[in-house]
């Protein structure tokens, strides 16, 4: 079998990563690039009796050293040398997405250009004369409509056929004028120097990255004495006058090769844009659109989650009875209790996180997303932040640790740093099953919805409060320039909403798979030893009393009985409990979390929280004793109810949404910053903020009297 | 003229950029040459900016829209 290794190149939103998904499918692999944190996506496909291995390059609108994706691009193609960089030119769109196309073609590389949204190209009535064009820009073309799965077998064909790209290698050529000072650069370089022509043009650019790479100081003089030289014949610097050349180059072949038959239109996009992103109404859009999105996601995931939680139920009966014979054994617990009804506790909740994930999905692929950013960078702004720190942010309602990851696109330092630190105030999914679980065994259901928004909307403004200091404290100085492209809205396919979904969903169950079952066994094993021997009080001779008087009394209350019984077990549970490590440690905290309502039971539900947020719904479970055989939530709200008031559930929550991110956030934080001192910092900061609030909200519900009956 | 003093609706012609090569590249590289003509689909004399330029709509910050000058 023949191998060939390409790349695929495009701008943002060319529709690249459909073009990937199409040609891999699953064979996909996802990693990150050395030393730098950009995800490299790498994949396999075969066609007839060739593999053909392909590298989506990252989505640039240029190859400058302008971000670390434009330098990842240009690394990987001059470094890697695929045997073709196939370049994904959005063709309803063809003169922007060409700019990347003529830098490609200045690196002299084996290209290939791949007109793709073909399908929306004949949709306007514009015709792009294919041979013509591909004459011109002097690459082979072909057209594509990627969202249909239209026109990939062409490409196959292409990439495994004879024709290959060569005879495509003259340059494109810019006017005389600049062509002259290529010239002179290029014979002042060594001689032996490939890609010279591609390393005098970006040094006429002024970029930095190839600069550095030029050992001879007397060529970088001879290279700013040309650029004055040329500023002063021109009046204007190179750098623009070489992209007015690029451009005008795109423009004669779009000339000659392309026929629009209407001229301008008020689109969709624009009459849509009109409302989505106006002054006044843009943010109460937007939150409303959140608030449906929550209210869905409770109404459609409920049924799902109850069908869950009774597979997990009726497994952990099962292995009870049929493997240990209900023996009650110290394996029976730790596989029942520890193993299924931990990660059970967390697989529960996946319906509702696909459903968060899945609308994010939509609103990013749909391009509403990107007008968040816009109609959020004012406000942004205001608090020291950049409108592009907004979408880390609202990742950040699926996870905190792709929200951190996504702050990549920021290009200073300070405003990554400021919106690293501040993330994790922004409610992650993994703390909804805290609220799932809490809000309906202590709210009447009219106000499931309102508590919940509320509890995302404090995270949100605390996020706000905390960035505004950060920025005006530790990370003074200017927010960086904000631009960004607004794409077209378009319907997006299944296709790529459910990979991205999937994707994200994935990364949640690979969590739960491993950390989770790792810290359920720990968790296990620290509310299970060291076991106690001898009790205070004789419980079965109190339940053998109760027992007595039930039965000798006059009007003998079965309903009063049965609470005396209950009550007696959970005494015994708790002083089983009380003895155990992570008893004693809650135990130990008591004195901290007094202040805030918690009793000790909570403190070590909190200390699994601190593994992974979503632990605390498992280790309450433990913790109470619901997590045997037939585990229903309702079990375990009930426990709940008898024991804690609704002030103390609010404050709960509070303590969940702000306190000590979990331990995948510390650690991502530490990889993002390259700083233990900054995951610390944020680790300490969080922890000891959530103390302050949680107990100035509960002292105050107290004084005042609210939710405590 | 910077840019951030034309008003949502009028289209004006780009004359220079103001600024450095690394926020230059990144302008051109979106299509914002000298010459180019630039609408402004809104400006709300606060907030970013929202521009169409050849069917391509851009936001900017209103710190870049200061350094943008047009006719």
């Amino acid at each position: 079998m023949k191998k060939i290794k390409i790349a695929l190149a495009g701008n943002p939103n060319s529709g690249k990563t459909t073009v990937f998904n199409n040609l891999t499918g699953s064979r996909q692999h996802v990693g990150n690039y050395p030393g730098v944190t950009v995800e490299r996506k790498e994949g396999k496909t075969i066609y007839q009796d060739y593999q053909i291995d392909i590298v989506d390059l990252p989505g640039t609108y240029s190859l400058t050293a302008y971000s670390i994706e434009e330098r990842i691009a240009r690394q990987v193609i001059i470094e890697e040398k695929p045997d073709y960089i196939v370049n994904i030119v959005d063709a309803s769109n063809l003169e922007r997405n060409l700019y990347l196309t003529m830098q490609l073609k200045e690196l002299k590389v084996p290209l290939i250009v791949v007109l793709n949204m073909w399908d929306m190209v004949q949709h306007r009535g514009t015709e792009i004369n294919i041979e013509l064009f591909s004459k011109l820009i002097n690459a082979p073309v072909i057209s594509m409509s990627a969202n249909k799965k239209l026109g990939h077998n062409n490409l196959l064909q292409l990439l495994t056929s004879e024709t290959k790209t060569e005879g495509y290698k003259a340059n494109l050529k810019m006017d005389n004028n600049i062509e002259s000072y290529i010239t002179k650069i290029v014979n002042k370089l060594e001689k032996d120097i490939p890609n010279a022509r591609w390393i005098a043009i970006k040094l006429l650019e002024g970029d930095i990255e190839i600069s550095k790479e030029i050992k001879s100081q007397e060529s970088l003089n001879y290279v700013k004495e040309v650029l004055e030289d040329f500023y002063q014949k021109e009046g204007e610097d190179a750098e623009t006058y070489i992209a007015e050349q690029r451009y005008g180059l795109i423009s004669g072949i779009c000339r000659k090769s392309v026929r629009s038959s209407i001229e301008s239109r008020i689109n969709f996009s624009d009459k849509v844009d009109m409302v989505l992103t106006h002054k006044l109404l843009g943010i109460p859009i937007f939150l409303g659109l959140m608030y449906l999105v929550f209210q869905l996601t409770f109404t459609l995931g409920d049924p799902l989650m109850g069908l869950i939680e009774s597979a997990f139920g009726w497994l952990g009966g099962f292995i009870s009875e049929v493997v240990f014979n209900s023996s009650g054994s110290l394996l029976e617990s730790l596989i029942v209790d520890g193993v299924i009804g931990g990660v059970g506790g967390v697989i529960v909740f996946l319906p509702n996180i696909l459903l968060l994930f899945l609308v994010l999905a939509f609103m990013e692929d749909t391009g509403y997303m990107a007008r968040v950013s816009f109609i959020m960078d004012k406000l942004m702004n205001k608090i020291g932040l950049h409108g592009k720190s907004f979408i880390p942010m609202v990742i950040g309602f699926g996870c905190t640790v792709p929200a951190i990851m996504a702050t990549r696109t920021l290009e200073t330092r300070r405003d990554r740093l400021a919106t690293i630190l501040v993330t994790p105030l922004v409610s992650c999914s993994a703390r909804l099953p805290i609220y799932a679980l809490i809000i309906p065994a202590f709210f009447p259901a009219h106000l499931n919805a309102p508590i919940l928004w509320i509890i995302y909307i404090i995270g949100i403004v605390l996020a706000i409060i905390l960035a505004k200091i950060l920025r005006s404290t530790v990370f003074k100085g200017e927010t960086t320039p904000f631009v960004m492209e607004l794409p077209p809205y378009r319907i997006p396919t299944f296709k790529s909403v459910f990979i991205h979904t999937w994707d994200r969903g994935g990364q949640y169950l690979k969590k739960a798979g491993t950390i989770i079952l790792g810290i359920s066994i720990v968790l296990w094993f620290l509310t299970t030893f060291p076991q106690i021997e001898s009790f205070n009080q004789d419980y079965d001779l109190l339940t053998e009393q109760a027992y007595q008087d039930f039965i000798t009394a006059e009007n003998p209350d079965n309903e009063a009985y049965q609470q005396e019984l209950v009550e007696i077990e959970n005494m015994q549970q708790s002083e089983t409990l009380a003895y155990t490590f992570a008893g004693r440690i809650g135990h130990f905290l008591q004195p901290v979390l007094k202040p805030m309502g918690f009793d000790w039971k909570i403190g070590t539900a909190l200390i699994g929280a601190f593994a992974a947020k979503e632990v605390f719904v498992a280790q309450m479970g433990i913790v109470y004793s619901v997590g045997e055989a037939d585990e229903e939530s309702d079990a375990l709200r009930e426990q709940l109810r008898k024991n804690y008031n609704p002030l103390i559930a609010f404050s709960i929550m509070l303590f969940c949404l702000i306190s000590a991110p979990c331990v995948a956030t510390i650690a991502i934080t530490k990889r993002e910053t390259n700083s233990w001192g900054w995951a610390l910092t944020q680790l300490g900061g969080l922890t000891i903020l959530a103390w302050l609030i949680t107990t100035i909200v509960y002292q105050s519900g107290l004084l005042l009297g609210i939710g405590i009956g | 003229m910077p840019l951030a003093f034309v008003k949502t609706g009028q289209k004006v012609v780009l004359s220079s950029i103001q600024a450095g090569w690394e926020l230059k590249a990144r302008m051109n590289s979106l299509g914002l040459i000298p010459g180019i003509e630039i609408e402004v689909i809104q400006n709300n004399n606060s907030g970013p900016f929202m521009i169409k330029i050849k069917d391509n709509k851009i936001a900017l910050g209103r710190g870049i829209a200061l350094k943008l000058f047009v006719q």
